[in-house]
């Protein structure tokens, strides 16, 4: 069967509309540039698909699914009905794999805008030291670039997002271009002064949300629902804040329901063409491109190139080297949370404010790492407040006080907004264990072969785990909470790999196009016109969340493109 | 957008919810809604997934372990989810006929027609895991299934949020937490 080609040749095919994807197409439009966009999902409209504003009452099943999935371990909202996550850790009819005695969890959305719709907005700038962890410890790699050469696209990114934060002057977490942030809830005033106590530093958190009006964009309302998307675009995602606005300018060719299968070279290497599948036709059709811009997701990328094999590529696109899918990280995750006493009871007003913690534990101790035992850092999240109620909310409070009637419901009151929750975030160091390849027995239901994932924690990481425990119980305690110290493990305690949701380091970039896929302008060193833009041209995974470096080196890449473009080069 | 049209967001993020028939904030308007709805439509709601005796004890069992839940719509709730999923519809249905022959034991009647300090009695035993190893071990389970889908029903319920003083999901112009919360949480705090 001859599969559908245009023959309109576009100058740039985006594949994914994410962080990366959405920054392309809103700098590449901006330069003048037309781009086309290929997303697996459909189009969203935030005014109708977002569910913000919703109370729970408004549904009948009050967000436990419509045959109670809820109860039953089989919730179809991963992160409950109202979030706009558009996927979940599992799809019907496209499956993953893991590897034996490996475990991991893929978090995919499939809509316009991909995980910038529900994401947790936390804007952290690598630190300097962050791009060189090899010279600094001896372990992991050093990326291309310098915090120099990545800090003006930072500046770009945050001035264009809009990011809350303060001038602290902290070495691993630096400053960036801010807008002034909200005051903290009582929980966090409470943190804070236990954190001073312990020499902690806690900061106002640096949020993708603008608390003034900004480009068009309303200041933020403070309902404390962030993942449930934005009807008025005043926190980041890319769909609502750079690819809606794009389309107005004209020149986006957007293709939804288009699942990438196969990236097609031409005689002399590049990429001439992109075949995807139509997911609502299944009609395989191409799309022909002079520059295609691959940003569906570390791991989706990966997936692609490794999909992409041809008698010059054999063993898929741009990896000769053989790192792709390779040195596979995600976030190191441990949570401890206890009930505060001096909470009890707390007058009642409203706290929802921004979609997360207005305070966080920047890492503190980058110059004692030595002592410490092990080599990377983490930082603390704060959880608390009055939360809007919702299903599963009180399931622990039945469970620890047991009876019923007005007793258990005084209870429940009186200890409603008492619990202050803490989230560890640590960096993992890639190893040679935890990669993703493709299984050469399973393919999804549009024929595409699927990963299978490898997967383990090494010690660096159990290590840093406990010290997040005694770190969390120490905060806790300070505040007057009492914290069950749980007998479980290290390897029970800390997160599945890929469930933080930061997977990335899938087609690295480096120097060397023995050691890496990309050069440090996220261009594949083997394919001129083939760009990768999402988190997967990471060399390492720092302690913080990648959605802002992803946006700041998608940015750097664009304008590299077009320039490279002008130059006809690519 | 300009701060005079940021005003009529946030004015209007009340009145769009209002306009859908939704309340954002003033749980006795929706109660009163729903109270509307229920006269409109003659009163009385016809269970999906049970039968008349079964719906009876549900309300009943709602009624005990959370009390304003049959207002807040949780057996309406449980019935709806349950009616959905022959899982759940199990636990429940079985729940209730094991509940019945325990009472038909102890107190010859029913659970729904024994009298209120029977079935308190009988819930004294069933509501705490200790009393799980024995014979009174099913309803001891079922007890927790009953009592968190009744949790469920009533804290996602108007009169459930109103109960828990729950103030937002209203928006607001400027970031503020009120000083005598701030002054409540520092003078009985240890920092």
């Amino acid at each position: 069967m001859q599969a559908r080609q245009n023959s309109t040749v576009h100058d740039v095919v985006i594949i994914g509309s994410g962080a990366g994807g959405g920054t392309m197409v809103q700098v590449l439009t901006g330069l003048g540039i037309k781009v086309a966009v290929l997303e697996a999902g459909p189009m969203i409209n935030p005014a109708k698909d977002y569910k913000e504003h919703m109370w729970p009452y408004q549904v009948p099943h009050r967000g436990a699914g419509d045959d109670g999935g809820y109860y039953l371990n089989r919730n179809p909202y991963s992160f409950g009905y109202f979030n706009a996550s558009f996927g979940g850790w599992q799809l019907d009819g496209e499956p993953y794999t893991t590897a034996p005695g490996s475990n991991f969890r893929w978090f995919r959305s499939r809509a316009l805008g991909g995980r910038t719709n529900h994401y947790g907005r936390f804007s952290f700038r690598f630190s300097d030291y962050d791009f060189k962890p090899y010279d600094r410890d001896g372990l992991g790699t050093n990326w291309p670039l310098t915090y120099d050469e990545v800090a003006p696209y930072y500046d770009k990114a945050e001035s264009f997002i809009g990011i809350t934060g303060t001038k602290e002057n902290i070495r691993s977490t630096p400053d960036g271009i801010f807008q002034e942030p909200p005051p903290p809830r009582v929980h966090e005033l409470l943190v804070q002064r236990a954190s001073k106590k312990l020499n902690i530093p806690c900061i106002p958190n640096r949020m993708a949300v603008i608390t003034k009006n900004h480009n068009g964009r309303a200041a933020c309302h403070y309902c404390g629902q962030c993942g449930r998307g934005c009807i008025t675009a005043s926190n980041y995602c890319s769909a609502n804040v750079q690819i809606l606005p794009a389309m107005k300018t004209g020149r986006v060719t957007m293709i939804n329901n288009a699942m990438a299968r196969e990236l097609i070279t031409g005689a002399d290497g590049k990429v001439t063409a992109v075949s995807y599948i139509d997911t609502k036709t299944r009609e395989e059709k191409q799309i022909r491109c002079r520059t295609v811009v691959v940003a569906a997701s570390a791991c989706e990328s990966a997936r692609l190139l490794l999909n992409s094999k041809s008698p010059r590529h054999p063993n898929g696109l741009a990896n000769s080297s053989g790192v792709v899918g390779r040195y596979l990280t995600d976030t190191v995750g441990y949570s401890m949370s206890a009930q505060i006493p001096s909470l009890k009871n707390l007058p009642r007003h409203d706290s929802d404010g921004m979609g997360g913690m207005h305070v966080f534990m920047p890492w503190w101790l980058w110059d004692k790492q030595q002592q410490l035992g092990f080599p990377r850092g983490y930082h603390i999240e704060v959880g608390g407040g009055f939360g809007m109620p919702g299903i599963g909310g009180f399931h622990g409070s039945c469970l620890r006080y047991e009876g019923y009637g007005k007793k258990l419901q005084d209870q429940i009151r009186e200890e409603y907004g008492s619990f202050v929750g803490l989230s560890g975030r640590g960096e993992m160091i890639p190893n040679e264990n935890s990669y993703c390849d493709i299984d050469p027995n399973v393919i999804d239901k549009y024929g595409i072969p699927v990963l299978r994932f490898s997967w383990k924690w090494s010690d660096y990481e159990l290590k840093q785990l406990q010290h997040m425990e005694q770190t969390f119980s120490d905060i806790l305690t300070t505040l007057g909470g009492t914290v069950l110290k749980s007998q479980r493990t290290p390897e029970q305690k800390i997160s599945v790999g890929g469930e933080i949701i930061h997977e990335l380091g899938t087609v690295r970039m480096g120097d060397d196009p023995t050691k890496s896929a990309l050069n440090k302008y996220n261009q594949a060193h083997e394919v001129k016109n083939l760009f990768v833009c999402d988190a997967a041209p990471f060399v390492s995974n720092p302690d913080k969340n990648p959605t802002l470096t992803i946006c700041a080196l998608a940015w750097r890449t664009a304008e590299y493109i077009a320039e490279e473009m002008r130059k006809g080069n690519v | 957008m300009s701060e005079h049209s940021r005003r009529d967001l946030l004015k209007n993020l009340s009145l769009t919810a209002l306009a859908a028939g939704l309340s954002t904030v003033d749980a006795q308007h929706v109660h009163q809604m729903a109270a509307d709805e229920k006269k409109a439509s003659g009163g009385a709601y016809k269970a999906k997934a049970f039968n008349d005796h079964e719906y009876a004890t549900l309300r009943k069992m709602n009624d005990i372990i959370f009390p304003g839940s049959l207002e807040g719509g949780t057996s309406e709730f449980i019935d709806l989810l349950c009616s959905r999923s022959p899982e759940l519809s199990a636990i429940f249905t079985g729940g209730f006929a094991w509940t019945d022959e325990q009472m038909m034991k102890r107190y010859k009647a029913s659970f729904v027609d024994s009298k209120p300090d029977q079935q308190t009695e009988f819930f004294d035993l069933i509501a705490y895991r200790k009393n799980g190893a024995g014979e009174l071990g099913p309803g001891v389970r079922f007890f927790e299934w009953i009592r968190k889908m009744t949790s469920d029903g009533y804290y996602t319920s108007a009169i459930g949020i109103k109960d828990l003083g729950f103030m937002g999901n209203k928006g607001m112009a400027k970031f503020e937490i009120p000083a005598e919360a701030i002054q409540y949480a520092l003078k009985r705090s240890p920092v």
